[in-house]
């Protein structure tokens, strides 16, 4: 999208530096899980902002409708029912979507050059228009997000509205929430709103209640307020320790120049002996000897 | 083709014509694969009809590649196996590639490096083949875990890294070695280029 091209903060497949010549605030949503009644006007405002339609699907026993993200899904909603000794039943409710690493594996796997683009405000988002469709945002991502549509193979996500971002609107989820459980401003912002929170939370009897904005990943731009944030995986499997696994750092990381120095070193070398050692030709000798046991036949 | 009837016939058409299947299938695989990689060579994908196409094509030349490479693999498997003494010209092998094959033991229709490779890169092909398709996202990704298919994308890139400086040296070692090209071009090689490269494999064709 050239609405920002200047506040480009990182380009996939692209080793060169981005524009940086403009400085934006960082942004962030920051979404308190404690507040979310369930109702779904999230996942419905992103639908419509976005002119998506899921297909009708079939229900699962539960109330997450649909079951996972799809193309057509970018946020879902996910309901865990969890008991424990000391709470009794909880209903913990998460709305999953992008959560906008500030380290996006997503981006670091990506191959095309331009397909997967960091603004300076900190959203994360896909052009469709370089998608090659080869899912190696999907073996990137830590928190399992990107989908590749059966319609046209290109990855969709959550663009944290960054067409409205742009131009100054919250992102629709943001705007709908009934209960005020989404917000949106700078980090800095976000990050504070969710200390005060935090400490609300704190005193009425949630010992472990904290911010969710995983190291790992850099810190995200999607945060949570989680009134267990000993134990993000308690919601739906939220990840406990986030990071760009091992795996991928190595193939996108130190793989990649010590390959290319490689391939490079064996044609070099391979011109280089040539021209130091000349060819091997057969002997003179040998000739002579062939010719010999030749006439000997005749 | 026959140029000199003293000639010896090194592979036969079938042999050759299997051979440039594998061969074409690699030269695309690895540049279609490259451009990939790395954000270097990214305008590789220019030569496949954009980056879509190169993402589409690349694994289907791989199941073609692979299924030639088995036929090929199984013509050939018995002429690889290695004996003492191609261990031997493994060992001395720094001796010829410093331009001084005089003391060289002598080898049978494969000497021991092109053995080695042979092996190499039957481990290779297997190894692109299953993570290639663990990484198919269009049609394969879904039936494995997420930990699997990272591997498989480590492992696909790192093996294809590798085989290609094989292939180079592989070919590098035909042009080097003069006379060696024409045996997959037409078939056959002279007897002296046979006696002083392949002395064994000669006596045994020759029964000199
Ligand atoms: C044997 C069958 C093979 C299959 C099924 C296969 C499949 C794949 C797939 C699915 C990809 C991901 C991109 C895409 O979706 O097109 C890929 C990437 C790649 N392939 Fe293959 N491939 C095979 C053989 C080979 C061979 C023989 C080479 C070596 C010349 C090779 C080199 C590469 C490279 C360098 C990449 C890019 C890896 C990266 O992005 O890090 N492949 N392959
Ligand atoms: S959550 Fe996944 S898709 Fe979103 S920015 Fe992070 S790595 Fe990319």
């Amino acid at each position: 999208m050239a609405l920002q091209s200047l506040d480009i903060a990182k380009r996939s497949a692209t080793t060169t530096e981005p524009p940086q010549a403009r400085k934006t605030l960082e942004i962030a949503k920051l979404i308190d899980v404690s507040k979310c009644i369930g109702c779904k006007a999230c996942q419905v405002a992103c639908m419509q902002w976005n002119d998506l339609r899921d297909e009708v699907g079939s229900c699962g026993g539960t109330y997450d409708n649909p079951t996972d993200m799809t193309d057509q899904s970018w946020t879902v909603m996910r309901y865990a029912e969890v008991e424990s000794e000391d709470r009794g039943l909880e209903w913990l409710i998460r709305k999953d979507g992008c959560m906008h690493c500030e380290d996006p594996g997503c981006l670091k796997a990506c191959p095309s050059p331009g397909a997967i683009i960091k603004y300076a405000n900190g959203i994360v988002d896909f052009h469709q228009e370089n998608c090659i469709g080869c899912g190696y945002c999907v073996t990137g991502c830590p928190f399992n997000v990107p989908r590749i549509s059966k319609k046209d193979s290109k990855a969709y996500k959550c663009t944290l509205c960054s067409d409205r971002v742009a131009v100054g609107l919250e992102p629709a989820c943001v705007k709908v929430c009934p209960t005020g459980s989404i917000s949106f401003g700078s980090k800095e912002d976000m990050k504070e709103l969710a200390e005060e929170r935090v400490t609300e939370l704190k005193e009425r009897g949630f010992k472990n209640a904290g911010l969710y904005d995983p190291a790992g990943v850099g810190g995200t731009h999607v945060m949570y307020v989680l009134n267990h944030a000993d134990k993000p995986s308690l919601y739906s499997g939220l990840p406990d320790d986030p990071t760009i696994a091992p795996t991928v750092s190595l193939w996108k990381g130190f793989a990649k120049p010590l390959a290319m120095a490689g391939i490079a070193a064996a044609a070099l070398g391979g011109l280089f002996h040539y021209v130091m050692k000349g060819p091997n030709e057969v002997s003179k000798e040998v000739e002579a000897e062939v010719e010999k046991e030749l006439e000997a036949e005749k | 083709m026959i140029r000199d009837p003293s000639d010896l016939q090194r592979y036969n058409a079938s042999e050759r014509a299997n051979h440039w299947v594998v061969g074409i299938c690699f030269i695309l695989l690895a540049l279609s694969g490259l451009a990939l990689f790395h954000p270097a060579l990214f305008p590789l994908t220019g030569l496949f009809g954009g980056g879509v196409w190169t993402r589409i094509l690349h694994p289907f030349v791989g199941v073609i590649m692979m299924l030639f490479f088995v036929v090929m693999f199984f013509r050939f498997k018995h002429l690889n196996q290695m004996s003492d003494t191609d261990w031997e010209w493994v060992k001395r092998a720094k001796e010829m590639v410093d331009g001084d094959d005089h003391n060289m033991p002598e080898m049978g229709k494969y000497n021991g490096g092109q053995k080695l490779l042979f092996w190499f890169l039957g481990l290779a092909m297997l190894v692109l083949f299953v993570s290639g398709i663990i990484i198919w996202r269009a049609y394969f990704s879904h039936y494995f875990p997420i930990g699997v298919i990272r591997l498989g994308a480590v492992l696909h890139a790192a093996f294809a890294a590798v085989m290609i400086i094989a292939i180079i040296v592989h070919v590098y070692a035909a042009i080097w070695v003069r006379g060696t090209i024409r045996a997959m071009l037409y078939g056959t090689v002279t007897r002296a280029w046979a006696k002083q490269h392949h002395r064994a494999w000669y006596r045994q064709v020759t029964g000199k």
